[in-house]
């Protein structure tokens, strides 16, 4: 297809579909019949009884759409890139983070500090993490980088509190030692969510 | 219901009229204010959501909630306004939607058992004041009440005040030739103003109502009656998505309780006009009294149930309807209407 239906600019010219509106009524007596016809046609019922039917759903067949939302949560998508989480290694329990630096780098909005140092068996360790959630865009690509899988998106997503800082440092975003076999695997950017076959719908065909 | 005819009632004493004027003022604001509750439920229901759920059991101390915060906020007069009319406005909404409550039969009548001290054996009327003119005291009562917000939309010094005001006028000249000419139907078949007479002309059970003989009055009183209390598919006065909030827009605090509170007795009133006078009233069978209590609630349920279906008009589509459809459908009633009773 080229470009000259695209360039033409006189208007009425094109190829416009019509819809079928009906007939404007021309003299009074087709304006009262149409009154009649419409005030008779029973749309306003249709109307009360959809509402009614929502209701009735709403009651009785649980359809209820509320979400009582700080007792109840809905599932959020693994994709989903919350406050950030620092993983330990499953079977020693040391963090993953080799202090690389490739997170710190590859921040866009040059909010994670970090400084590392040799520890006395001469392994690099990480003596300084933070990450200004002040700044943070949450773009995902310091948990990208990362080589060991040690910055990751947390399912943490209510974040008001009196100051970010509440949330920065590598301590708080460490996983607790203790909650170490509850620690979760961050699915990446690719992730499905596990209800994800729940909720494809068969396309409707019948428009 | 024998006890409702005149001749079997007992004295009614001046002590009588006004404890019923005072029970009326007290149940009355009550039910207004659990009438707020009943509207965000049945709204909330009607498009899924659970409405108010935190105060209380199934959000019903809400209520209270809101009555305090209510009372407690600060009562606010824009400088520019014309200050004693905004400040009376709201009283005459208020006053006036529950001086025609006083009209209208609205508990059943009892005796104060003679054990209680002072007033012991003081006969409560179910009306506070049984008029021979009951329907027509009321519709002017409620007409009245439109200077509520007329006077408060006027004297607020605001755009969209003025707008309430003038939408106001338009209301109360399109609906109230309606309202009239529609009830005129069953006035002259039961040849009475009262009621009480109402009623008892439709005591033979169902078959008796007179919206049988008057559908056409019945939609068209129902019709007015949802613009005669600024509902739905009427509600140009406050309407927000146009208007902020019409006359109200610079109304806080209890002032605006007061429209609130006037609104929802004026909805409790139509409805129990519209149940005496074309439902047949509150003394067939032996049910008695809860058949009214139904037939009332069903009124104030449609009240909700059209708000949550329909879309509401503009003030033009509302002259046009009121004055080129309902006003002739109406003379056309009271016409046929007449020719029946004669031939
Ligand atoms: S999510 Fe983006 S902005 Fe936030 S710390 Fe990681 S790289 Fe920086
Ligand atoms: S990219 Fe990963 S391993 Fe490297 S410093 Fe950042 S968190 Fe540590």
């Amino acid at each position: 297809m080229g470009l000259e239906q695209f360039k033409n600019r006189n208007v009425g010219t094109q190829n416009y579909k019509m819809l079928d509106l009906g007939e404007t009524p021309k003299s009074g007596w087709c304006q009262f019949k149409q009154v009649v016809k419409r005030t008779f046609k029973g749309e306003l019922i249709v109307g009360l009884w959809v509402t009614f039917r929502e209701m009735i759903n709403a009651l009785f067949r649980g359809q209820m759409h509320t979400v009582k939302y700080p007792f109840e949560k809905l599932p959020i998508s693994p994709r989903y890139r919350a406050i950030h989480d620092m993983l330990r290694l499953l079977e020693s329990g040391h963090y993953r983070c080799i202090g690389c630096g490739l997170c710190e780098k590859i921040c866009i909005s040059n909010c994670i500090t970090m400084d590392t140092r040799y520890d006395e068996n001469q392994r690099k360790e990480v003596s300084e993490y933070t990450i200004n959630f002040g700044r943070c865009i949450f773009c995902g690509y310091c948990a990208e980088v990362c080589p060991e899988l040690a910055i990751v998106h947390g399912p943490r997503y209510e974040n008001a509190s009196e100051q970010r800082a509440s949330f920065s440092l590598f301590e708080d975003m460490l996983t607790p030692i203790d909650k170490l076999n509850l620690q979760q695997e961050y699915d990446g950017f690719g992730a499905v969510s596990p209800n994800a076959d729940d909720n494809i719908k068969p396309t409707p065909l019948a428009y | 219901m024998e006890t409702t005819l005149v001749e079997n009632l007992p004295q009614v004493t001046w002590v009588g009229s006004l404890i019923k004027a005072v029970l009326i003022l007290a149940v009355i604001s009550a039910i207004a204010g659990f009438g707020t509750f009943i509207e965000r439920k049945v709204l909330a229901f009607m498009q899924r959501r659970l409405g108010p759920m935190h105060v209380g059991p199934y959000g019903l101390l809400q209520l209270i909630a809101d009555g305090i915060k209510l009372f407690t906020k600060e009562d606010i007069v824009p400088q520019n306004a014309n200050k004693l009319i905004f400040m009376v406005a709201p009283a005459i909404t208020a006053a006036t939607a529950f001086v025609a409550l006083s009209a209208v039969p609205v508990f059943p009548d009892f005796t104060i058992p003679e054990f209680i001290p002072l007033l012991g054996g003081i006969f409560v009327p179910s009306i506070a004041s049984d008029l021979n003119i009951g329907i027509l005291f009321v519709l002017g009562m409620m007409a009245a009440g439109l200077y509520g917000p007329l006077l408060a939309g006027m004297s607020q010094a605001n755009k969209w005040g003025i707008i309430g005001a003038a939408r106001t006028a338009i209301q109360f000249l399109s609906y109230e030739v309606v309202t009239g000419l529609s009830i005129l139907a069953p006035i002259m078949l039961v040849g009475s103003l009262s009621f009480v007479d109402f009623n008892n002309a439709q005591s033979g059970g169902i078959g008796s109502w007179l919206i049988w003989q008057q559908p056409v009055a019945f939609v068209l009183f129902l019709i007015a009656g949802f613009a005669e209390t600024n509902r739905t598919p009427f509600d140009l006065l406050e309407h927000e998505a146009e208007v902020v909030s019409g006359y109200a827009t610079e109304y806080s605090g209890m002032r605006w309780g007061m429209f609130f509170i006037g609104e929802y007795a004026n909805m409790i009133t139509i409805s129990i006009i519209a149940a005496i006078v074309f439902l047949g009233g509150y003394s067939e069978g032996g049910l008695g009294w809860l058949t009214i209590i139904l037939k009332v609630g069903f009124f104030f349920f449609l009240m909700l149930w059209v708000r949550a279906a329909w879309p509401h008009v503009r003030p033009d589509q509302l002259m046009w309807l009121c004055w080129k459809v309902l006003m002739p459908i109406a003379v056309i009633n009271v016409v046929i209407t007449g020719i029946v009773m004669m031939v």
